[in-house]
């Protein structure tokens, strides 16, 4: 079934927000898909980079629980190839920091176990940790 | 009374910001017996007729109009001066709504004082402007195209129909250009080559057309409607006479030759020898001998072809030709190159076997139905489209206009003869403007032909198959598609031709933000350029279709024609004179002129010779005593109205005079008016001719008479009429930063910049930049200023 | 050449056997590296949004420690600051880009170091040891090759951050070649594949492992389909996910074959026959057997 939507002055908000976040136009988008396209992440991902900005740019809110953008591990893929030069990367960080500023984590330090710890790279633990925990 | 102020409200544009009252009062305050009226828009009829009677009835020898920019209707009002009697050049127009009410439409308050200074300074030139006389000069009608495609043809045909003498010029072995190449042409299906073949032999049979193929413009040079060219004609190393010894087109030689080379009128899908006739239609229709790949150029080991010519026509010795040709107009026909894929790797183009371009494809499907094509096309087809066209990051975000098209048209024809084929065509926007075009997609859509809005991403090629992976979204089910196709043909987009740089570079054209030639105004001037007598035809001034590259050529024709049926041209008054009661005769200023118009006359003094002067002003700075001059943007002009300017200015406020070269930097204010970017207030920005024309006497005096910052603003000098003029000017505020290091004042308040058409906002930018940086200083003493305006005017 | 050098956490962990061959190589191509004095972790990955300010200064304290090297004299008027580990020249580069565009940025991450003894002047450039070669020229390296890498077909992995974003990219992103010019000045094949520059998976490595298992295959695959017999890379982060997780590759996928994934620096150390001690190969989870006798 189709999904009603309404255009709001809370989705033009959310819209701002996230341009003023992550510098980019979002408005630009042409919705081309070749974020989608080259993206290597993109079947772990439950809405399509393109998407995001689609939904963005309408004002959805509720785009925020895709588990897209903590798929997102800013490759730049996309950031070199789209035709308009917008910087998806920088989109999914601001969408990732709305979240985290909420003081909601997205990974928890009990749950990697001894052996783990003990091979990963210090990197991939700093990495990890600086994307999704506020 | 003498002097008419015109005060235009253009509606509300101007009167909603600037307080027309006041100002109206202030300028009656300040010069008493003079004429004001308000209307609310002068260029109308009404408003004009209003200037006229005030003339005839009240005896006025000067106007002032302020208005919009000159750009606009200074012609309008020159016109209506001349028909009131007056001279057309004693008008100026403040340019109250460009640089004014709409540069500063939320600060009314401000702009009504800076619209003081602005009228102020007009009615100070004014005051001092003198009759002009616009000399006439002859012209012929001789007219040089350059580029034998569909575009440089048409002209060619329409111009020597009407009886003008057409020398036409084209680097390839044959006319035709890119539509030579074509299969058949959307949205009607009738073969390229069957359109233009009767065309090209028109051009070749025309008595007034004199036809060089396979030549080159060596250099071209000129200005206003005289331009010198030097054709180079390269060999094609075969006799061309007409007796008997002439080839007989027998074909042995091109039997015997052993060297195969890609041809380039197949696009490479089909070889041609060393020696060949480019193409079936070609015109003229003669051989030629490929230097760079035949044997006997690079070793001397083979010369089969004129061993067996039984004409002995063959002469590898032939050398190029050189020819000179005087013509009174030029039409620049250089046409467009399809865009280097190459460039984009993630298209794999040249390295996957199986992605080809649409000129290639052009040539794929012109052969398809034949019994052994040179190039089968598998049963997967995908057309992608907006290769080199739409995309930022390659540096072209224009849309090339006919990729749509054409693609839908190579599609269909594909469609037509192996109906079984798979075609699919991504697409990002399709875009289907022209007549019959909508029709003609729907058509392809009926055939089966499936478009699929998304553009891929990158492909890759299956090592074994050699099948190309495309990789794309399918953004309206949202689905990534990855599949196999046995071709994939890629819509390259269109940019200017190599080949019309050099052209570009002598003659001084300007070009677009897209690389394209830029005409002299979109909508009213579209096939003429900013140097006069130099016209565009087709795509090298942007992409196009054929029937509006067709039409833009018989354009350009015809504005050759209503150029060249004046018979005679105006020479703009604005030029340089030497005041000879001043001179001394000491001829520092002789070398100045690159166009070598300063002379010394019979009297000893210097004199300038009309017919080349050029107004740019150069000249002016290398006169020691102010003897060379130049009308209408005279010194005496020049100091009145920048102390004019100045005389409003109140204790703690900041002046910042930008002096703005009128066919760049002054049309970029404008531009910023138009879309009301703010910038500093502070700003009053005046019109010259180049940069070059600010002495340093003029630039000391606007600092000695209370402006705080100079600006000088031109174009660069590759896009510049006048391409000396930046060193000339570098020169003279290199003189002045010198003098006002000595006197220990900021020499950053001088600022040179040059500017493109379309850097409006570093050109704000910059403004707000000087500004900011004067709040950053303490102000210039006004002592020192005094020892400014001694150094400018003695004691 | 003395070159003030970035390590960076890992390179002193998990990954001594992307630097010590590397400083080795180094030297024997003329190149100077010396360790900055008091470096911190440049912090990993960069920031992205615009209001995260405080997050460059980790990054950007690091190019103080250039401007005191060069102020005590133990480098010469040498403002490149050069790396190994290509997420710490990503994250660095990044850093001191947005850094020399905004002077507000700047000033107020200088505001913040009031306690440091200079200023960040933004002069420092971040380099990779790769394009510092490439300047030398590979005669230079070809000069250096005592066992050339006969027969060996190498795979160039980038990864993501040595290429992108473009302005901080060492080479064209879509085309890069540098790995591929090293590896023939060393002697070596390589292959034409499309997986040299796709993502491994990054971070994802620590709590969504099948992530990282997946695209490791894929490229890993790829490689071998190509005909590669060893993939290099100058990521330690790519490394670990390329090899180590080749272990949890096979418990997904029993039929996958393991290929061998060393950085850069061993590969160079092998045809330049430095010690074997030096090249650090038990370090590599799977061994790379075939660069031990060739």
């Amino acid at each position: 079934m189709a999904k009603l939507i309404k255009l709001d002055d809370k989705g033009v908000e959310f819209l701002d927000k996230i341009m003023e976040l992550s510098g980019e136009t979002i408005t630009l988008c042409d919705q081309c898909g070749t974020c989608s396209g080259g993206c290597p992440f993109i079947a772990e991902m439950d809405v399509n980079p393109s998407q995001i900005m689609r939904q963005v740019m309408i004002g959805q809110k509720n785009i925020m629980e895709s588990k897209t953008m903590w798929i997102c591990a800013s490759c730049f893929t996309c950031t070199v190839r789209c035709p308009r030069e917008l910087d998806v990367s920088k989109v999914a960080e601001a969408l990732r920091q709305v979240k985290l500023r909420e003081a909601i984590d997205f990974i928890d330090i009990e749950k990697i176990s001894e052996e783990e710890a003990r091979i990963l790279p210090s990197i991939a633990i700093v990495g990890a940790f600086r994307k999704f925990t506020g | 009374m003498k002097t008419g102020v015109y005060l235009c409200q253009c509606g509300g544009n101007i009167s909603n910001t600037i307080d027309l009252p006041k100002i109206a009062k202030h300028v009656k305050e300040k010069k008493g017996d003079i004429l004001i009226q308000e209307n609310s828009h002068m260029c109308s009829g009404a408003g004009q007729k209003l200037i006229i009677d005030d003339i005839k009835n009240h005896g006025l020898e000067k106007v002032v109009v302020a208005a919009c920019s000159p750009h606009f209707h200074e012609k309008t009002f020159r016109a209506a001066l001349q028909k009131a009697g007056l001279n057309p050049y004693v008008l100026e127009i403040s340019n109250f709504r460009e640089h004014c009410s709409w540069a500063h439409k939320n600060e009314p308050e401000i702009a009504t004082e800076k619209a003081k200074d602005i009228i102020d300074a007009s009615i100070a030139k004014v005051e001092l402007d003198f009759p002009l006389e616009e000399k006439k000069m002859q012209m012929g009608d001789e007219v040089l195209v350059i580029g034998g495609g569909i575009a440089g043809i048409q002209t060619s045909l329409d111009l020597a129909d009407a009886g003008k003498k057409v020398t036409l010029v084209e680097k390839q072995p044959t006319l035709g250009g890119k539509m030579a190449i074509l299969t058949k042409t959307f949205p009607t299906e009738d073969c390229a080559a069957c359109i233009i073949s009767p065309k090209m032999a028109a051009v070749q049979d025309h008595p007034n057309i004199t036809l060089y193929t396979n030549s080159e413009i060596e250099s071209i040079a000129g200005h206003r409607l005289h331009f010198e060219a030097k054709i180079k004609k390269n060999p094609r190393f075969i006799l061309d006479t007409i007796d008997m010894d002439q080839c007989l087109i027998c074909t042995k030689c091109v039997q015997e030759c052993p060297i195969e080379q890609p041809n380039y009128w197949e696009q490479g899908i089909m070889n041609r020898k060393a020696i060949y006739i480019p193409a079936p239609h070609a015109i003229p229709y003669k051989y030629l001998i490929d230097k760079e790949n035949c044997l006997h150029f690079k070793d001397g080991s083979c010369s089969i072809c004129a061993d067996v010519c039984p004409q002995k026509v063959i002469d590898f010795e032939q050398k190029a030709e050189f020819i000179d040709v005087a013509v009174d107009n030029v039409v620049v026909a250089t046409g467009y190159d399809i865009y280097d894929a190459t460039e984009k790797t993630v298209f794999g183009y040249g390295k996957y076997k199986n992605v080809v371009s649409a000129l290639e494809m052009e040539r794929i499907v012109d052969h398809i139905s034949e019994k052994e094509p040179p190039r089968e096309v598998g049963k997967r087809v995908a057309f992608v489209q907006c290769v080199g066209s739409r995309d930022k990051q390659i540096g072209r975000e224009y849309c090339s206009r006919v990729c749509c098209m054409f693609s839908v048209k190579l599609a269909s024809l594909l469609k037509q003869a192996k109906p079984e084929t798979d075609i699919y065509i991504f697409y990002t926007d399709l875009r289907a403007f022209g007549k019959g075009y909508e029709e003609y997609y729907k058509r392809s859509q009926e055939m089966g032909i499936k478009f699929v809005r998304g553009k891929p991403s990158h492909f890759t090629e299956d090592p074994d198959t050699k099948q190309v992976i495309v990789t794309v979204e399918d953004t309206l089910s949202r689905d990534i598609i990855q599949s196999e196709f046995d071709l994939v043909v890629l819509a390259n987009g269109m940019g200017l031709s190599a080949a019309s740089e050099p052209i570009a570079d002598q003659l001084k054209l300007a070009k677009s933000d897209d690389g394209f030639f830029k005409e002299a105004h979109p909508k009213y001037r579209p096939v003429d350029t900013l140097v006069e007598g130099i016209f565009l035809a087709g795509t090298a001034q942007g992409p196009k279709d054929i029937p509006d590259t067709v039409t833009q050529a018989s354009a350009a024709a015809g504005r050759v024609l209503a150029t060249l049926a004046q018979k005679e041209f105006s020479l703009d008054p604005v030029l340089a004179f030497v005041h000879q009661d001043i001179c001394d005769g000491c001829k520092q200023c002789l070398n100045e002129c690159p166009k070598k118009a300063i002379s010394i006359n019979a009297d000893g003094k210097a004199e300038i010779n009309e017919a080349l002067c050029l107004g740019c002003g150069s000249c002016l700075a290398s006169c020691p005593i102010e003897a060379i001059d130049l009308n209408y943007f005279t010194n005496d002009q020049m100091y009145a109205q920048i102390e004019a300017s100045l005389s409003n200015k109140k204790e703690g406020e900041k002046r910042i005079l930008i002096f703005a070269d009128e066919n760049t930097v002054y049309r970029l204010a404008d531009a910023c008016g138009v879309r009301k970017m703010k910038y500093s207030t502070d700003s009053r920005i005046f019109r010259i001719p180049s940069g070059s024309r600010m002495t340093s006497n003029l630039i000391k005096f606007a600092l000695s008479k209370g402006a705080d910052a100079v600006m000088i603003g031109d174009s660069p000098e590759k896009s510049s009429r006048f391409a000396w003029a930046n060193n000339v000017t570098k020169e003279n505020i290199k003189q002045v930063q010198s003098a006002l290091n000595d006197l220990q004042i900021e020499p950053e308040r001088l600022i040179f910049k040059e500017y493109s058409a379309g850097e409006l906002a570093r050109f704000t930018n910059d403004v707000d930049a000087i500004a900011e940086f004067l709040g950053t200083i303490a102000p210039i003493p006004n002592e020192t200023r005094d020892k400014l305006f001694t150094a400018v005017r003695g004691e | 050449m003395k070159l003030p050098y970035f390590p960076g956490c890992t390179l002193k962990t998990t990954a001594t056997n992307l630097e010590i061959p590397a400083l080795e190589v180094a030297k024997r191509l003329g190149i100077e590296m010396i360790e900055l004095d008091r470096w911190n972790c440049c912090g990993v990955v960069s920031y992205l949004v615009s209001d995260d300010l405080m997050k460059h200064l980790a990054p950007v304290r690091n190019f103080l420690r250039v401007q005191e090297m060069n102020a005590k004299g133990i480098v010469e008027n040498e403002n490149r600051l050069v790396t190994l580990c290509s997420m710490c020249y990503n994250t660095l580069s990044l850093s001191n880009k947005r850094m020399q565009k905004n002077p507000d940025d700047l000033q107020k991450i200088n505001d913040f170091m009031h306690r440091e003894e200079t200023k960040y002047d933004g002069s420092v450039e971040v380099v990779h040891l790769l394009p510092i070669i490439r300047e030398l020229g590979w005669e230079a390296v070809r000069k250096q090759v005592k066992k050339p890498l006969k027969n060996i077909k190498v795979a160039s992995y980038y990864g993501c951050m040595l290429l992108r974003p473009k302005d901080v990219g060492i080479d064209d992103a879509e085309d890069p070649k540098i790995l591929e010019e090293l590896v023939s000045a060393l002697g070596g094949e390589t292959i034409d594949w499309d997986s040299g520059s796709r993502c491994c998976g990054s971070y994802h490595t620590v709590n969504n492992k099948d992530i990282v298992v997946n695209l490791s295959k894929g490229i890993i695959d790829d490689a071998r389909k190509n005909g590669a017999d060893v993939i290099i890379t100058s990521c330690p982060l790519c490394a670990f996910n390329l090899d180590s997780r080749q272990k949890d590759i096979m418990e997904k996928y029993p039929e996958f074959e393991s290929m061998p994934v060393v950085f850069f620096s061993q590969l160079m150390g092998a045809a330049f026959d430095i010690e074997k001690e030096k090249l650090g190969w038990e370090a590599n989870y799977i061994s790379p057997e075939i660069l031990f006798n060739y």
